[in-house]
């Protein structure tokens, strides 16, 4: 099993009802393929960098699902026999994930060594504020 | 007019990098360049979003296209990510591929 991020847009010109319908019909198919979806994000109406099937505004929705290669198929295909959907992005997340959390443990470390070699205030007053300033 | 040794026309494009530390007397340098850091690095950022088009719309110039390291000051792996990010981005239409004339 994998995590994916499936993004698709779907003609500006679908009512609401019908996008929500389309939504239930995906979390379906997901579901049909051995998948499980973690969330489904309606990111909204957008302006497009550029004109997609004559169209110059999307409906964005993203899903988050967890599942296998057929499952993404299986997605794949269905969002291309729509014909309100004009646009589509699958990305396996599961790298970017390991990656973040490389980068993270790795700072872990890093400020980890700091304190120990260095007690001085000079490295660990920079970094206090930094940290207080994000929280 | 810029002498030839000067360097890079005062205009939109930053200079590589600030000179060697020590040398501040240089009296040669007109202007201060401050030292580029990674905003990615700085900013503690781990996942460069592709969903995010604000974001990168500070890495791509006008025409759409992406600014080299030396310009915005990018550390090489973040660069990688910022790239793969962007070109995501492109192909489900948040960033336009080229901006027309």
């Amino acid at each position: 099993m994998r995590n994916y991020e499936m993004i698709f847009i779907v003609r500006p010109d679908v009512a609401d009802d019908d996008v929500q319908k389309l939504i239930a019909q995906m979390e379906g198919v997901v579901a049909g393929a051995g998948g499980k979806v973690e969330k489904v994000e309606k990111m909204g109406r957008r302006r497009l960098a550029y004109r997609v099937h004559k169209q110059r505004e999307g409906f964005y929705v993203l899903f988050y699902v967890q599942g296998t290669g057929d499952t993404v198929k299986e997605f794949e295909r269905r969002l291309k026999v729509t014909d309100t959907v004009i646009k589509h992005l699958t990305i396996c997340t599961d790298e970017i994930l390991q990656r973040a959390e490389k980068f993270k443990a790795l700072r872990a470390k890093q400020e980890a060594k700091r304190r120990k070699s260095k007690p001085a205030p000079a490295p660990a007053a920079p970094a206090l504020p930094v940290e207080n300033a994000q929280v | 007019m810029p002498s030839p040794k000067e360097g890079p026309p005062p205009g939109d494009r930053p200079a590589r990098r600030e000179g060697p530390p020590g040398g501040s007397g240089g009296g040669r340098k007109q202007y201060f360049r401050r030292r580029k850091v990674c905003k990615f690095c700085s900013e503690k950022i781990d996942v460069i979003d592709y969903k995010d088009a604000r974001m990168m719309g500070e890495f791509v110039a006008e025409r759409g296209k992406i600014l080299p390291r030396r310009l915005t000051g990018t550390c090489s792996t973040h660069q990688r990510a910022l790239t793969e990010a962007i070109k995501r981005a492109r192909n489900i239409a948040l960033l336009p591929f080229a901006v027309g004339g």
